[in-house]
């Protein structure tokens, strides 16, 4: 392994082994036990959290790879998953046998490409699987970058009003009355197709919903008795907010960042469709939609490179958004005393 | 109300200049005019000369100061100027495309409201039950599917298999209904999940207020209960509701103009994107954004109109 495979490896590892961390803590506490005790009870919850745990396995496994002799670039694990599975010339079906072209080519493993292969030959399946990683990272790269910036901003704001609330209310009442989809392509059209252009404008247009859901939540905690006993003991405006309030606002935060999860998940298929996307070698499932455009008007019709991708993007999807309502259920003290 | 709509407007023109600050550092900051000139002029290496002449005749090539006076002044008061690439001017291009985008918009704004709200009140009447709980699982699996999966499979289902209307196209006056048919129909499934999910919630929520308790006390049989008192009321959050998603609309209307080739506002935006022309694209999102200010005052407006408890002062 050489220096920047295992940067990846270990930042691969990284988030998971944190949110096993962070769950095993507040494990402990009697509100999120109760909590997860009613998730386990709920079947559609766990079978979403099946889900995401096998998503997530392939994003991490896709992110351990070394260098492997006759291959130029490192081979992660799910490449040499797939070593056995040779490249064709060119499309052909799930399962083919024989390829369907005009100027037939005889296939070099007929039957083996679960998924078919597209326009250069590559297995479908391995490319779905590889998107994977892509999604999870503009999600996470996303979110991990506004998410504390959020948070923190709607806490002062929420919690010292006046000018403060002032200039970020204006700041996000900017940004949010410019059209998401306007505001991102122009960052991305200036900043260059790409992964980075794509987690900044991102970041750019989804910090707003969460700082001004903290904003508002913040305001209804700033005179409860627990915040003016904080401060009557002495304790500074930081830690009234971090250590007070904040866990007081987490099961709203946690529910709104599983929702814009799979709000940005979803925004990278219609960038990559309008040509703002991420450069169009990146293994995206917003790329693969994007080329069924001309596969679709193709004949035979190529139908099996948009149904993998859109199917996996439903998948991820869904189950983020049942687990976000499943969460909803759990925690929100609104709804269990009813 | 006269004085609250001014007060309103005020309200907006700092939002606006922040706009327009904004869009000037995207445009000019991140991004030079030098560097707009090379990409745009056709020579593989231009001389300084070359650079200079275009950057002269789009007006770039004064200081930053005195370009942001010129952007500033310029696009606040709506003249988009003229393209960076073809030098057409871009309120024409505007003006021709406003009338297949509203028709399209429109049409998929006024069908998704009837069609959701019908069967949100079906679901309203059915709570509870096995039903209630198939249909709202249904609209999550509805809302989760990407928004370009809807329009390319549905391009390819209902034009390409089923042939029940061209596919791509456009003909303007009343032969556009044949054009505008499986984009509009695509606009309302592709929306239906979220908004009978949203509609649903504000049915029941009425649902629990003392009103219709009294109601029922009175004797009114459920579906006069869910018609008559509960529909009325419900349809306030979902006004608004409706007004507020203007940008959502702006989206739609943007990936189902490209993908069905209608020469409307949304193509003239991608077609700008993919020939990198800025100067499009910065009038887009000014336009974009006073289209959304003028949503949101529309919005509080109507709210006082449907809903005689709220007073605009």
């Amino acid at each position: 392994m050489n220096r920047s495979d295992l940067i990846n490896a270990i930042l691969s590892l990284l988030a998971p082994v944190l949110l096993v961390v962070a769950i095993l803590r507040a494990r402990k506490q009697p509100l999120w036990a109760e909590a997860f005790r009613r998730v386990r009870r709920n079947p559609v919850a766990m079978v979403a959290v099946v889900v995401l745990g096998l998503y997530t396995t392939v994003a991490v496994l896709d992110g351990i790879g070394w260098q492997v002799k006759g291959q130029i670039n490192s081979q992660t694990l799910i490449d040499q998953a797939f070593a056995g599975v040779p490249s064709e010339s060119t499309y052909s079906a799930p399962f083919a046998v024989r390829s369907s072209e005009v100027r037939p080519k005889p296939l070099v493993a007929p039957g083996r490409h679960v998924l078919g292969t597209d326009a250069i030959g590559a297995d479908v399946l391995h490319r779905v699987l590889k998107g994977i990683r892509t999604a999870f990272i503009i999600g996470i790269g996303t979110l991990a970058i506004t998410a504390p910036l959020a948070i923190l901003l709607g806490l002062i704001a929420g919690y010292y009003g006046k000018t403060a609330d002032d200039a970020i209310q204006y700041v996000y009442t900017v940004l949010s009355s410019i059209p998401d989809i306007l505001l991102l392509i122009a960052i991305i059209l200036v900043m260059g197709k790409g992964l980075l252009a794509m987690c900044v404008a991102l970041g750019v247009t989804s910090w707003v919903g969460l700082c001004r859901l903290v904003r508002g939540e913040t305001l209804r905690h700033r005179d409860r008795e627990y915040v003016r006993a904080a401060k009557a003991l002495g304790a500074s405006p930081l830690s009234i907010m971090t250590r007070h309030i904040l866990p007081n606002l987490l099961p709203v935060v946690i529910i709104s960042l599983t929702l814009s999860f799979s709000g940005i998940v979803l925004y990278e298929s219609v960038l990559s469709y309008l040509g703002v996307g991420l450069q169009a070698d990146m293994p995206s499932w917003g790329n693969m939609i994007d080329g069924a455009r001309a596969e679709l008007t193709r004949d035979p019709v190529v139908w099996w490179n948009i149904a993998a991708a859109a199917g996996a993007l439903l998948i991820l999807v869904l189950s983020l958004n049942f687990l976000a309502d499943a969460l909803r259920d759990a925690i929100d003290p609104r709804l269990r005393s009813s | 109300m006269i004085r609250y709509l001014v007060r309103r407007l005020l309200y907006a023109i700092p939002t606006l200049v922040g706009v327009l600050v904004l869009t000037f550092v995207i445009f000019f900051g991140i991004y030079s005019p030098e560097q707009l000139a090379r990409q745009n002029i056709a020579v593989k290496n231009p001389t300084p000369k070359q650079i200079n002449t275009w950057l002269k005749e789009r007006g770039y090539d004064k200081p930053r100061k005195e370009l942001f006076k010129e952007q500033f002044t310029h696009l606040a008061i709506l003249d988009f100027g003229k393209s960076d690439r073809s030098k057409e001017d871009i309120w024409d291009r505007i003006r021709k495309g406003a009338g297949p985008s509203a028709e399209i918009a429109g049409m998929a704004l006024i069908t998704s409201l009837v069609v959701a709200m019908t069967f949100a009140m079906g679901l309203a009447y059915f709570r509870g039950t096995y039903l209630d709980r198939l249909g709202t699982l249904l609209t999550v699996l509805l809302l989760s599917v990407p928004y370009v999966v809807y329009v390319l499979g549905m391009q390819f289902l209902l034009g390409k298999l089923l042939k029940y209307g061209p596919i791509a196209g456009f003909e303007r006056g009343f032969a556009s209904w044949r054009f505008v048919f499986i984009p509009v129909l695509v606009g309302l499934i592709a929306g239906i999940g979220g908004s009978v999910r949203l509609y649903r919630t504000f049915l029941l929520e009425e649902m629990n207020q003392d009103y219709v308790r009294t109601a029922r006390a009175k004797g009114v049989k459920e579906g006069g209960v869910l018609f008559k008192h509960v529909f009325k009321n419900a349809m306030i959050p979902v006004i608004t509701t409706t007004v507020a998603s203007l940008p959502v609309l702006i989206l739609g209307s943007v990936i189902v103009e490209s993908t069905f080739n209608i020469p409307g506002i949304g193509n003239y935006l991608v077609d700008a994107v993919n020939k990198q022309d800025f100067a499009i694209v910065r009038a887009m999102v000014y336009l974009g954004t006073l289209l959304t200010i003028v949503g949101f005052i529309l919005t509080d407006v109507l709210y006082s109109v449907v809903d005689p408890r709220v007073r605009l002062e």
